[in-house]
């Protein structure tokens, strides 16, 4: 299907599906339920599930194909962010033009970036690329306030210009991001008895756009190119030495990466149009990084998964508060309560860092290839006779 | 290239299926079209609590967050009902809000913009929160105000000061009832001017966003026009912990005073910084150095110890005030925690209360009827004395209190003094003064 051998359509198809049903698979509890506090399906989160996912498939082109580990990868989103949030202000509240501005600029900037940090390997690019994405946050936080408005991030007002647009509604609001029409915000809300799904027209658009960017990823694998890049990857200089130039081919893996960022950047704008500085710190940078290694560099479906799992973190442990945890307990005696809650408030509420370096430290020490080695070795347990394929797509961990 | 095979009964199967789950919508929409975002359906309504847990300003979020706890106690009956029996209004009976019991989540702003946004989104979006609150910083308070009136929910501001919250980045949906940069520069100059003289040449350090951009800009028009001079202003950033580098400059630039526009760790850090190079000892223009911090707390306060001392700043409320509304809100909050509020306490429970008095008189829980209620409102009895909640940019115009770091502090909490109360009438400005101008309030927006 669509140039793809078997495998990979499979795991074109499951995504699809997964993406798709998300509305339902992210709710599975009861709205009124205790367990309602582990819901994921809400549009914000669902959005921030496939827009991470997009990064982080695009980071792994990077990464998992070329070996290049890029500390600066934020840069690219904030950029596109940035880049998006100006085509709101300025053209019109239609999302088309602002994505595509912003993967044209992230796009360039990356080439510029790439250009310069690419003549080094290893640590020295990394810390190169660290240098960058730093000076472009100091740029975006102070320097450049006029262009970013600072600490505050990047807002649409009622006076901006929107040329193709109006500056505002006729009663006197800001317009809102839309498709055509079809306005990002908009959602429909199904209720089957005590469940409840929502279905958010904004997170159907990133999830279209997800999936367009990872068929495209599965091609650059595939590709004669993607090999290319796994050549640098497992010996740069032996490639040297055939009189190859790997140099054009690690440039175009991180301009396409940036670009990936880029697209990432310009549908978090899209879905909620404002974008700060933070966002081109290097702990976001480091955030992706987390991602692609939680869920298995140099796979297809690894980055994704490693995305959706932090920001679940991120987003459902991060409001367990120790109201929530007594509410839960309040069923054991007074003393054995408090003790329980006193144990686990560490870890939830403000500690979730914790346990997401828990969880990673125990990853990356017991599950070397991530999440998806995890998800193979349950399915050998299980079926011993597809496991002994070698070539499995998706099995190669990261070194 | 994989084949794709086409059976007649593979295409009625997934005509069917599809067919069949294209129509379940429209069989099972039971969706409630009540006309605004996150209507109450059942006995309970949620509010969102939104503040910084982590970063710069988490000491205050955490005291913000007891406040709200307190609120909620006594909106819902529990305690000994605080600052409901000295407020002027009465329709608030201890049985929730439209008889409806409070409940409440909670979110971490980080202090970031981004993050606060994504907190507050999820707290409308899953949790259903039909009101948001909080913040410690005016860059996410700005942000989080643009995000409430995009999904029609209230914002009620807590501790936000910059002038833009309610100048250019105003909005129909959201509330403060903190004070302002402007009304900080207009009670604090005329002190200033009585206490260091009329010929001051000020150098400003300012956090670098909008809340040290609006501050600075009032203290210094306020101060040039009783005769001070601003010999220079330097933006730090936010997350920075250590000044000493901001610092050294000040005692060659030939400046005689001090403006920290620094809050929170921010400002414990640089009064430090300033007070371990000796600026304090100094004198220069034949004239002792002194320490201006334009916004105070008793947070900060505490942070910087016997640092404060002597030093002048304003603030919103302090627990010292003698009024009925304060004397019963630092009894009930001082009962429950064991020490007395903040001023971002108490502008956070007012906001609470304010909230709820307000739906309670629209009799609706719907954003614009809330507004309503809330516009040119007039109460009293809430710690500030006579308060109007303004109409054209939704702050509220109440007295401002200038204090000074005590010099012989009795308890580790008695650590300001009051030396004047401003009255409302000297801190007001019109609504299109330049420093607030450029923004328009919008229309309110119930969402759904």
């Amino acid at each position: 299907m669509f140039g793809l051998d078997k495998k990979d359509s499979t795991l074109l198809l499951i995504v699809a599906l997964l993406t798709m049903l998300a509305p339902f698979i992210f709710n599975p509890f009861p709205t009124d339920s205790g367990l309602a506090q582990f819901n994921a399906g809400y549009p914000d989160l669902m959005q921030r599930f496939v827009i991470f996912g997009i990064f982080a498939i695009g980071f792994n082109i990077l990464f998992g194909l070329t070996g290049y580990l890029s500390f600066g990868h934020a840069a690219f989103l904030g950029v596109g962010s940035y880049s998006a949030v100006w085509m709101f202000k300025l053209l019109s509240m239609n999302i088309v033009p602002a994505i595509l501005l912003s993967v044209v600029i992230a796009g360039l900037f990356a080439l510029v970036i790439g250009f310069v940090s690419l003549r080094r390997t290893g640590i020295y690019f990394s810390i190169l690329t660290l240098a960058f994405a730093q000076m472009s946050f100091a740029l975006a936080y102070s320097v450049l306030t006029p262009l970013t408005n600072g600490e505050t991030g990047l807002q649409l007002t009622l006076d901006d210009p929107r040329i193709l647009g109006s500056s505002a509604t006729a009663d006197g609001s800001i317009p809102v991001t839309n498709l055509f029409g079809l306005e990002m915000r908009s959602a429909y809300d199904l209720v089957i008895g005590p469940w409840s799904f929502t279905f958010s027209a904004g997170y159907y658009v990133c999830a279209i756009v997800m999936l367009l960017s990872f068929y495209l990823a599965i091609r650059i694998f595939r590709s004669p190119f993607g090999m290319m890049l796994r050549a640098i990857k497992s010996n740069q200089q032996r490639l040297n030495y055939t009189g190859l130039n790997p140099k054009p081919y690690t440039l175009a893996a991180f301009v396409i990466s940036g670009m990936y960022a880029g697209l990432a950047g310009g549908l978090m704008a899209a879905m909620d149009p404002l974008a700060g500085a933070e966002r081109m710190q290097w702990t976001a940078s480091g955030e992706v990084v987390l991602m692609t290694i939680l869920g298995g560099a140099g796979t297809l479906i690894g980055p994704v998964l490693g995305a959706g799992a932090i920001k679940y973190m991120e987003n459902i442990f991060s409001k367990i508060n120790d109201n929530v945890l007594h509410g839960w307990f309040a069923f054991l005696p007074d003393g054995i309560e408090d003790a329980i809650v006193f144990i686990i408030h560490p870890f939830v509420g403000k500690g979730w860092h914790l346990t997401l370096g828990i969880i990673f430290m125990l990853v990356v020490t017991f599950l070397p290839g991530g999440l998806v080695e995890g998800g193979q070795r349950i399915a050998r347990l299980f079926n011993r006779k597809k496991a002994d394929d070698p070539k499995s797509a998706s099995t190669e961990p990261a070194e | 290239m994989s084949k794709l095979n086409v059976t007649r009964r593979g295409v009625i199967k997934t005509g069917a299926v599809a067919g069949a789950g294209l129509a379940l919508p429209t069989y099972l929409s039971a969706a409630s079209h009540s006309g605004y975002t996150n209507a109450p359906t059942g006995s309970t309504v949620t509010l969102g609590f939104n503040v910084p847990q982590t970063g710069p300003y988490a000491d205050e979020g955490a005291d913000e967050l007891r406040a709200y706890e307190l609120a909620v106690e006594h909106l819902n009956g529990g305690g000994d009902g605080g600052m409901l029996s000295t407020f002027s209004s009465k329709v608030l009976d201890g049985t929730g809000i439209l008889g409806k019991k409070v409940e409440y989540v909670t979110g971490d702003t980080q202090t970031k913009s981004d993050a606060a946004r994504a907190s507050a989104k999820s707290m409308i979006e899953k949790d259903g929160a039909i009101m948001i609150t909080g913040g410690s910083s005016s860059g996410v308070a700005i942000a989080v105000q643009g995000l409430c009136q995009e999904a029609g929910v209230i914002f009620m501001a807590g501790l936000t000061h910059s002038n833009d919250t309610t100048g250019k980045d105003k909005k129909a949906n959201g509330f403060r009832h903190f004070f302002n940069g402007y009304m900080s520069g207009a009670a604090l100059a005329p002190v200033l001017a009585k206490m260091y003289g009329n010929d001051r040449k000020a150098y400003h350090l300012t956090a670098d966003y909008t809340w040290g951009w609006t501050q600075q800009e009032s203290i210094a028009a306020a101060t040039e026009a009783l005769g001070w001079e601003t010999v220079n202003n330097v933006l730090t950033p936010l997350a920075a912990t250590d000044f000493s580098s901001y610092i050294a400059p000040v005692l060659n630039s030939g400046a005689d005073v001090l403006v920290l526009n620094h809050y929170g760790g921010n400002m414990v850090n640089s009064l430090t910084n300033a007070v371990q190079f000796g600026l304090r000892e100094k004198v220069v223009n034949g004239k002792d150095f002194e320490i201006v911090v334009p916004l105070y707390s008793r947070l900060m306060a505490k942070g910087a110890g016997a640092n404060v001392k002597g030093i002048f700043g304003s603030t919103n409320w302090h627990w010292s005030l003698q009024d009925e509304g304060s004397k019963a809100f630092v009894k009930s909050f001082g009962t429950k925690y064991g020490f007395p509020p903040s001023q971002a306490a108490h502008t956070c429970y007012v906001q609470t209360l304010l909230y709820a008095d307000a739906a309670q008189r629209a009799g609706s829980f719907n954003p614009c009827a809330i507004g309503e209620a809330l516009e040119g409102y007039e109460f009293d009895g809430l710690g500030n004395g006579p308060t109007l909640y303004r109409a054209e940019d939704h702050q509220c115009f109440k007295d401002v209190l200038v204090v000074k770091g005590k010099d012989n502090p009795t308890s580790e909490f008695d650590l300001l003094e009051i030396v004047e109360v401003t009255p409302r009438a000297q801190v007001e400005y019109a609504p299109d003064h330049p420093m607030f101008a450029g923004g328009s309030l919008g229309s309110c927006n119930p969402g759904a």
